[in-house]
């Protein structure tokens, strides 16, 4: 790559930028500052795209009460069942039981605090769902 | 307390951390070096390892590799440390700032609050050095940002002993001795010697040269076997691994082909100058093999063809990268 192709393409970076090495025209390398490239801005849209989808699916199985809130606040968080389990401390059996609605109506305030403090929100941010997914990113700067 | 650490952005986390950690103990060097001394560059295709659900490509080594081998090689003496405690791997790293040494420590970036949220990821790999404490906060020299970020200590812990692949727990690591003499031609033609012997004599198929060959046999079967939708998921996936904020496989071949220059100088060999070169043109082979992925990700391009072409370009990556290293072996043979 060449210094003046450098890529100053900021979608997702937050202001942030990132180091490109490059060559100048005699071909030694020099270390520049690129705000973001094409690339990678539509194949991180194309990540959190899948993620936003994921929500909206859940979010139906939520209202239908078919799936309990965590199971959206679990997906909200990149996680599965079995990450889950681990950060909690729980067997992951009882992690798949709880995004079950009817299970999950049950559950003891100490698991409940428990799932919250992972998440950093409160037991009753918790125990309920959006209207639609709120994935707080950047919005695309366009 | 505050360390007076030298903070400096680099491209790459762990050859940054690793590059700014030798210059406070007094042996200035770039990220480029580290990065071909500690053997950074690599490939691998491994489809039964998962990522984010999806299969594990990479660009380089594993984490800690870089950091290990650098410094191995340039006769350092390194302590690690890892943790079943949070509290006690808190205790240590204040120990170490307290005793003005500063620490190396392995990440997740999902919990690291000063990252930009979209690139907030379950990637446990990531690097930093621990450069001060101020009341709540640690003072954090991350190398893939411009300035020193601070990070609230409850966040630090929980990036500390994220969970998941590559679960840090607690890891840490520090430079305890500085040699008295570096032999730097011996650790940077045991770097590129090694670098050589991964890409083109691995016994497994799914790394170095035989890892893309491998990848673009798989690559064109992805439509038929899992839909488009998701075949274009994985796709962007590799383009995600291949680019990501820090790291970036053509940006691993650039760095490559810099620290290529800077080994024509130690070594005083010219023609590391022309495989720098190459080193390079490889780079850009991968930037656009990137694009040309990412745009058929947003749908710019019939898949199955994309694929195809896609295919045809990593078998050429595969043929260059080959050739490079082939070259690269025969002139290092001449310095060992």
């Amino acid at each position: 790559m060449k210094k003046e192709e450098v890529p100053q393409q900021g979608e997702w970076t937050a202001g942030c930028r990132e180091i490109n090495y490059a060559v100048d025209e005699k071909g030694r390398y020099s270390l520049e500052l690129s705000s973001g490239w094409e690339a990678k801005n539509i194949t991180l849209g194309q990540a959190w795209e899948q993620i936003e989808e994921q929500l909206h699916q859940v979010l139906v199985e939520v209202r239908a009460g078919r799936k309990s809130p965590l199971a959206y606040h679990m997906i909200k968080n990149q996680m599965d069942p079995a990450l889950l389990a681990q950060y909690t401390g729980l067997a992951q059996w009882r992690v798949r039981r709880h995004l079950k609605a009817s299970v999950f109506a049950r559950l003891s305030s100490e698991i409940l605090n428990r799932y919250a403090a992972l998440f950093r929100i409160d037991v009753a941010t918790l125990c309920r769902v959006p209207e639609q997914p709120d994935l707080a990113l950047t919005p695309p700067e366009s | 307390m505050v360390i007076d650490f030298p903070h400096r952005q680099f491209a790459h986390c762990e050859s940054g951390v690793t590059a700014n950690l030798l210059t406070h103990h007094g042996y200035p060097c770039s990220e480029a070096l580290v990065f071909g001394i500690g053997s950074g560059l690599f490939f691998g295709y491994v489809p039964f390892i998962k990522l984010n659900f999806l299969p594990l490509t990479t660009f380089r080594v594993a984490p800690g590799g870089i950091f290990k081998k650098a410094t191995r090689r340039l006769g350092v003496t390194i302590r690690q440390q890892r943790f079943r405690s949070p509290v006690e791997a808190e205790q240590r790293v204040d120990e170490l700032l307290a005793a003005g040494i500063p620490v190396g420590a392995q990440t997740g970036v999902f919990w690291l609050p000063y990252f930009p949220p979209a690139y907030r990821f379950h990637f446990n790999g990531h690097n930093l050095v621990v450069m001060g404490k101020q009341e709540n906060d640690y003072l954090i020299s991350d190398p893939i940002f411009e300035t020193v970020v601070s990070c609230p200590v409850p966040d630090l812990r929980r990036a500390r002993f994220a969970r998941g692949a590559l679960a840090p727990k607690g890891r840490i690591y520090w430079i305890e001795d500085m040699p008295q003499e570096i032999d730097l031609r011996t650790a940077v033609s045991a770097g590129i010697a090694e670098v050589c012997r991964v890409m083109l004599k691995t016994p497994v198929p799914v790394a170095g040269v035989r890892g893309i060959r491998f990848l673009a046999r798989r690559l064109p079967q992805w439509p038929d076997k899992l839909g488009e939708k998701k075949a274009l998921l994985q796709l962007g996936h590799i383009v995600r691994m291949q680019e990501e904020i820090g790291t970036g496989g053509g940006g691993f071949r650039f760095i490559y082909a810099a620290f290529l220059q800077e080994a024509a100088a130690v070594l005083d060999d010219e023609r590391l100058l022309d495989l720098s070169q190459r080193c390079t043109a490889i780079g850009d082979q991968w930037r656009e093999f990137a694009l040309i992925a990412a745009r058929a990700c947003k749908g710019r391009a019939g898949v199955r063809d994309s694929v195809v072409q896609l295919a045809q370009f990593l078998v050429r990556c595969a043929d260059d990268e080959e050739q490079l290293f082939v070259d690269l072996q025969a002139v290092v043979r001449e310095h060992r």
